[in-house]
């Protein structure tokens, strides 16, 4: 049972995670229709930046501060200068542009902080675990990232549902030609919405960096996962984002916790071990493939 | 959507001829991995061709082509490693022979090709593009998990397949082979984009209402179109296994796929020849950066983005398809 719960936290975590990624992406994809494959390397961006400054001054707040802005700037700069022009051009060529400016950015990474992983340590006041039950112990760390990810959820839904800026974003992934007819400045909206995706990619990337190694290539790991995420919720969906990244945190979780066990109850355990993580990273492009087969559009989609 | 014949005609015999002589010559003036370089750029070619099929005529954007391409490789490589340690393959003892293991390897594509299309063709848009690349996932990890055949580290193959009167094991007689391959595939795909099968694929593409209303059924045209896309592809990686006598789950990796599409992209959409020139120009830019700097990733991506924001139509859309109005 302690199993089971704490493996529900996980998926939590991890979902809240994969939140801060697809909430952007899918804002960017709905709203403008760009398949935008640099989204990855604005989160890879955060973790360095909020390692290094976490690193040097030793402040979680300020290495949260430093990665959203840093993530930030490099967004808008890459809107205005790439992005910004293939809005009316076939995907293709979107994902041709974004997925060179993965190569350049990668190595130009490598080029100003080596090729070496950077680790971060875990900032003082999140050491430890908090006592849920009375023998399940759960990380501080890990239980911030589910914290931070809810209170995102709540501020986006404010921002996207009550405020005029949140309405401008809805009329744009519904209808963009109105939306420009009408007289809104779309650029600005576009950069706005561009920069927004690129912070909280920011802010997932300090978030996360205690967790793992910050290195080149993190960015396009989570990438596809993230794109997954968007596809299952529906792109241009706050909502569709939300429950899609929670049941594909739930669905790794949870398979990476039974699937081994269940394998090694049939097959020898050399095999059941990595068939299973196989199986599990398999999983989430099953989920996806059976929700579009179902719901061509994914789960809630922004556009009828 | 006119197709420049005599501009087609001629530009792909310029191609065979420029890649008939290409590695004589740089023989010649005494570099020797040239001719490994232009195999690579051959077999690549082969599957850029492939997937032009579908992207340029069908309005298919298949992100997850390298399944096919790793799945050609795997069935071949798969099946020496039975062959040649002596443990039966469901009671078969294996082969050796090209005229038998390639044929195989395409059927397996083919099936692939039928059941992930069939699935795919559900969908539309950045929906279809997503769920190839899902497919395109699942078969990567399928792969690293088959630790019998060596997980993540990849399966070597100890020899090339056979097949009599030709010596594969020549890298010479491996490249010319590889080049009549393509050259074959390519005048096919131009036959089949020009019969009335490929008219109905390229309506379809245009406008896909307006095919229907004419009473056409589109999934079993795209559906075709794509399985023999796969098999173009398929054979592309069964001829990369041959020549790498090596296989990794990399092949499938969805950065392979995306390569493919720059390729492609960069060749110049449905224009067949383009994507050769494509596979010239992006794995001939890899070599000679490579050669310059460590970095050469950092300009590498710079080109793409601006292939991406300036190049419009690729280096052979304009040139072999004329202006979209005409």
């Amino acid at each position: 049972m302690n199993l089971f719960i704490e493996q529900s936290l996980n998926g939590l975590q991890y979902g809240a995670f994969l939140f801060l990624l697809a909430s952007g992406l899918t804002l960017i994809f709905g709203i403008m229709g760009v398949i935008n494959l640099t989204h990855g390397t604005f989160y890879m961006i955060g973790a360095y930046i909020g390692a290094l400054v976490f690193g040097s001054t030793g402040s979680f707040f300020a290495a949260i501060v430093a990665a959203m802005v840093g993530a930030g700037l490099y967004g808008v700069l890459v809107e205005s200068t790439v992005i910004r022009w293939l809005y009316d051009r076939d995907h293709l060529y979107q994902v041709l542009a974004t997925f060179g400016l993965i190569l350049f950015t990668n190595e130009a990474t490598t080029i100003i902080v080596g090729r070496s992983p950077i680790f971060m340590n875990i900032p003082g006041f999140l050491h430890g675990s908090f006592m849920l039950l009375p023998n399940l112990a759960y990380p501080y760390m890990r239980l911030s990232l589910i914290i931070t990810g809810l209170l995102v959820a709540l501020f986006l839904w404010v921002l996207v549902n009550h405020t005029r800026f949140g309405m401008l974003i809805r009329a744009g992934a519904d209808d963009r030609q109105m939306v420009d007819a009408l007289g809104v400045n779309m650029r600005l909206l576009f950069l706005s919405v561009f920069g927004l995706g690129a912070m909280l990619c920011g802010l997932a990337g300090t978030m996360a960096a205690p967790l793992l190694a910050v290195e080149i290539g993190m960015g396009e790991r989570i990438l596809i996962t993230t794109f997954v995420v968007i596809i299952i919720g529906g792109v241009g969906s706050v909502r569709g984002a939300f429950v899609g990244a929670m049941l594909v945190g739930m669905v790794d979780s949870m398979g990476r916790a039974y699937a081994p066990q269940i394998l090694s109850a049939i097959l020898p355990a050399s095999v059941a071990d990595t068939l299973a993580a196989g199986l599990v990273s398999a999983s989430i492009y099953v989920l996806m493939a059976l929700v579009l087969l179902i719901w061509p559009y994914g789960l809630f989609p922004a556009r009828s | 959507m006119m197709f420049k014949r005599n501009r087609f005609i001629g530009t792909g015999i310029i191609f065979l001829v420029v890649l008939f002589i290409a590695p004589l010559v740089l023989a010649q003036v005494g570099w020797h991995g040239g001719l490994s370089l232009f195999t690579r750029i051959v077999i690549y070619a082969l599957a850029a061709v492939s997937l032009d099929l579908i992207i340029g005529y069908g309005g298919l954007v298949s992100f997850g082509h390298a399944m096919f391409f790793g799945t050609g490789g795997y069935v071949v490589a798969i099946i020496a490693f039975h062959t040649n340690t002596g443990q039966t393959l469901f009671g078969w003892e294996g082969s050796n022979s090209a005229l038998i293991l390639w044929p195989l390897a395409l059927l397996v594509c083919a099936i692939l090709g039928l059941i992930t299309g069939y699935l795919a063709l559900k969908t539309r848009g950045v929906q279809f593009i997503m769920i190839t690349l899902a497919f395109a996932q699942m078969v990567y990890f399928v792969f690293v998990s088959l630790q019998y055949y060596g997980g993540d580290d990849g399966l070597m193959m100890d020899m090339r397949n056979t097949m009599p009167g030709i010596n594969l094991r020549d890298p010479w007689t491996f490249y010319y082979l590889a080049l009549g391959v393509l050259a074959i595939w390519v005048v096919f795909c131009r036959m089949v984009v020009n019969s009335r099968f490929g008219m109905v694929l390229q309506s379809l593409c245009q406008s896909e209402i307006r095919a229907v209303n004419l009473g056409i059924n589109p999934v079993p045209f795209k559906l075709a179109a794509f399985v023999l896309s796969a098999v173009g592809t398929g054979l592309a990686g069964v001829l990369w296994a041959n020549y790498a006598e090596f296989t990794t789950p990399d092949m499938v990796a969805w950065t392979k796929s995306g390569e493919f599409m720059a390729i492609v992209t960069v060749g110049g959409l449905g224009t067949l020849l383009g994507p050769i020139a494509g596979t010239v120009v992006f794995i001939g830019l890899e070599q000679i950066l490579a050669m310059w700097t460590e970095h050469w990733m950092i300009v590498m991506g710079l080109a793409l983005v601006l292939i991406a924001l300036f190049g419009q139509r690729g280096i052979l859309g304009r040139f072999l398809k004329g202006n979209p109005h005409d």
